[in-house]
């Protein structure tokens, strides 16, 4: 065995932060992973990317990628990626975070940048908690499950997020586990490629929290249990698609349609009302490209 | 003209040789790795890191074919397979 003090990802992380404070055997290191190797992948500069987040332990993503990137307060990354793609649409803006930032606290945000296509990637990490502040149920927490504030069970039926997402207009949705790494990054990839809103999900294991109080084992088991009970279905109806963590998980890419973006229209727009400022526009943009 | 075809496999093939390349410092025990290599070659170290932890190490004998499987699913970016140190291609 080999010693080496360093990874072939390390040009893209700050190394100086590593190792990270995610709990042995987290889900979110594998996305993080998934998704640089995307950004590689895909071949557009790194400096052309922008990474926003928001709390919680996905929130800290934007810390460790060495990107340009932002952390936002609870539940705004999405506003935020808005601005930061209105302000330069050249930018490849992500939002990195967690279930309960983007979808509790930032559930209107979310469904309203899916309303208009916004031409952002939005990637969650989904562990069906609140993991950083000790576990309380969120809007996607299992019906029954036990968490730190329902200790009889949780009695309110939870999002399915994929359909949220394609419910509120998404052009790409798109569901993993952490286990299935080489489909998550490809996915990602694709997202990364699409314009308008692409939403992809990554169903991680929370084995401090959700793991234990729910006795679904270590993140091991539940690695085991996403490689056995995972159901691939490309093209599936996402009402259908279910996540059961007693059954089975429904994964695949769900949508992958063409609409027109928030930005074409604001370009028609403004060539129309405003053609000075779309001149102004342009110039700026070729300014960008020589950059 | 000669008709004499050359030998298509004239060179004697070169498998490749891959290893594991582990950063033990970095490795927080998750076993992802050590349950999901598909050619079951990597086991837990007997040594500790400085956190506790054990990490993995490639089974003496054991053959690595450098999927790169391990450093997909390894949470905290301590694992990944390469060329064999040495092997010249």
């Amino acid at each position: 065995m080999e010693m080496k003090e360093t990874h072939p990802i390390d040009d893209l992380i700050r190394t100086d932060r590593i190792p990270h404070i995610w709990c042995s055997g987290c889900g979110i290191g594998i996305a993080v992973h998934c998704f640089l190797n995307a950004i590689r992948k895909s071949g557009i500069p790194p400096k052309n990317f922008a990474v926003v987040s928001g709390i919680g332990c996905s929130g800290r993503v934007a810390g460790y990628v060495k990107l340009d990137s932002f952390h936002t307060t609870h539940g705004r990354p999405i506003p935020f990626a808005v601005g930061l793609k209105l302000a330069n649409d050249r930018l490849k803006v992500v939002v990195f975070s967690g279930d309960g930032d983007l979808i509790a606290i930032g559930g209107n945000h979310f469904i309203h940048a899916a309303r208009r296509n916004v031409d952002i990637t939005v990637i969650c990490v989904n562990n069906f908690n609140y993991g950083m502040t000790g576990g309380q149920a969120a809007p996607t927490t299992p019906v029954r499950a036990r968490t730190s504030t329902t200790p009889y069970g949780n009695f309110e039926f939870p999002f399915n997020l994929a359909y949220l997402a394609a419910g509120s207009g998404a052009v790409y949705v798109s569901r993993w586990t952490t286990l299935h790494a080489k489909q998550l990054e490809d996915s990602m990839l694709e997202a990364l490629g699409k314009k308008g809103f692409t939403f992809v999900e990554a169903i991680s294991p929370c084995p401090t929290l959700y793991n234990r109080m729910n006795k679904l084992g270590t993140a091991l088991d539940f690695m085991k249990f996403c490689k056995e009970h995972s159901v691939i279905r490309h093209g599936a109806d996402p009402k259908t698609a279910n996540i059961d963590l007693r059954g089975d998980i429904v994964v695949g890419r769900f949508v992958n349609v063409e609409r027109p973006t928030f930005t074409d229209f604001l370009e028609e727009g403004l060539a129309q009302g405003l053609p000075h400022r779309k001149a102004l526009l342009d110039e700026e943009r070729k300014e960008f490209e020589h950059e | 003209m000669s008709t004499w075809r050359k030998p298509l496999t004239k060179a004697e093939p070169v498998a490749r040789r891959w290893c594991v390349h582990v950063l033990p410092e970095r490795c927080k025990g998750c076993s992802f790795c050590i349950e999901f290599c598909p050619r079951k070659a990597l086991e837990s170290s007997s040594q500790l890191n400085s956190k506790g932890y054990r990490p993995p190490r490639l089974i003496e004998g054991a053959t690595c074919v450098g999927c790169n499987f391990c450093a997909m699913i390894c949470p905290d970016f301590a694992i990944y397979s390469g060329p064999e140190v040495g092997d010249g291609k």
